[in-house]
């Protein structure tokens, strides 16, 4: 069996904000109606965390479940742990219109860390990003420069960006630009 | 809504019904006319002929369908002024006409619009 490994193997870079690739991240996306009594308790067994509303997230670490649209979730669990939870809420989702697929190798994870992080990601997203408007336990889905990608806070000072693995080059040297030496805006 | 913003600003700023987002329009993909009515098989040449290319192009109050591709990935319904990017409102994608509030809050601004079959 070959070894896993993330798109950019924990590369990181230090400037305003710290730039760092996670690694690699249990990831399944978890399409059915948001309502179900079912789906909630397969994505409370799996990740502790209740079906969150309108553009919540809930994490724990690499644990928890965040709001992607209206028919649609994000569950994060633990890389080695993927498939035991996808199993295991493939299981109990058997007699309703759902479906959950393991997409952990389709995505990459940054983090972005440091007083200037919001600057750092507002230069790149169409989107408010000032403590009034962007919370932890928000997510917020839009684009980063030419290519999707989503966003949480962990903490304050803390984004998790969410990209495809395809395109985890390009957003690394994106977020490196947005947060070289010298580059602050004073905006946040 | 994003009203106040709409005046300060050039950009077409759209919210996105399904996830509550006022996504601007790098977020967006355009999908053309809304509440097309489809001729299929069975249909005229003509009616087919109408359903394929015959569109409105208004200068004012014009219906489209957006997508909010980066981001929610939802269709949804838009009413807004061709002439001045004024946005009258959003609506959801599972109707075949705009809903009442809408029409309301287009003739509040344009008393005499007109659209195809609505007004």
């Amino acid at each position: 069996m070959s070894e896993p490994i993330s798109a950019l193997n924990h590369a990181s870079y230090d400037g305003i904000a710290k730039i760092a690739e996670c690694g690699l991240q249990g990831m399944i996306t978890l399409r059915g109606d948001l309502s179900d009594k079912v789906l909630a308790k397969a994505v409370k067994d799996a990740t502790g965390q209740k079906v969150p509303g309108q553009r919540e997230a809930s994490f724990t670490g690499d644990t928890g479940v965040a709001w992607m649209s209206t028919d649609e979730l994000l569950v994060l669990v633990p890389y080695a742990e993927v498939e035991a939870k996808l199993a295991a809420m493939t299981n109990a989702l058997s007699g309703t219109h759902a479906l959950a697929v393991n997409v952990s190798d389709a995505r990459a994870v940054f983090s972005i860390s440091g007083a200037s992080a919001r600057e750092v990601l507002g230069k790149l997203a169409p989107v408010e990003l000032s403590a009034e408007a962007f919370q932890p336990g928000q997510i917020r889905r839009s684009r980063l420069a030419q290519v999707a990608g989503a966003f949480w806070m962990d903490d304050d000072q803390t984004f998790r960006v969410v990209c495809f693995r395809s395109a985890a080059d390009y957003v690394f040297k994106l977020l490196k630009v947005a947060a070289q030496p010298g580059s602050e805006v004073g905006v946040y | 809504m994003p009203t106040d913003r709409q005046k300060d600003d050039n950009m077409l700023i759209l919210n996105c019904p399904y996830c509550g987002v006022d996504a601007e329009e790098t977020e967006l993909a355009a999908g053309g006319e809304a509440h097309l009515k489809r001729f299929g098989p069975g249909s005229s040449d003509d009616e087919f002929h109408d359903y394929l290319f015959m569109r409105e192009n208004p200068k004012g109050v014009h219906f489209e369908r957006w997508r909010h591709a980066n981001g929610c990935g939802k269709w949804f319904h838009a009413a807004r002024c061709t002439q001045t990017l004024e946005v009258f409102g959003t609506y959801s994608a599972q109707v075949t006409e705009p809903p009442k509030e809408i029409k309301d809050a287009i003739t509040a601004k344009r008393p005499d619009w007109t659209w195809r079959e609505f007004s």
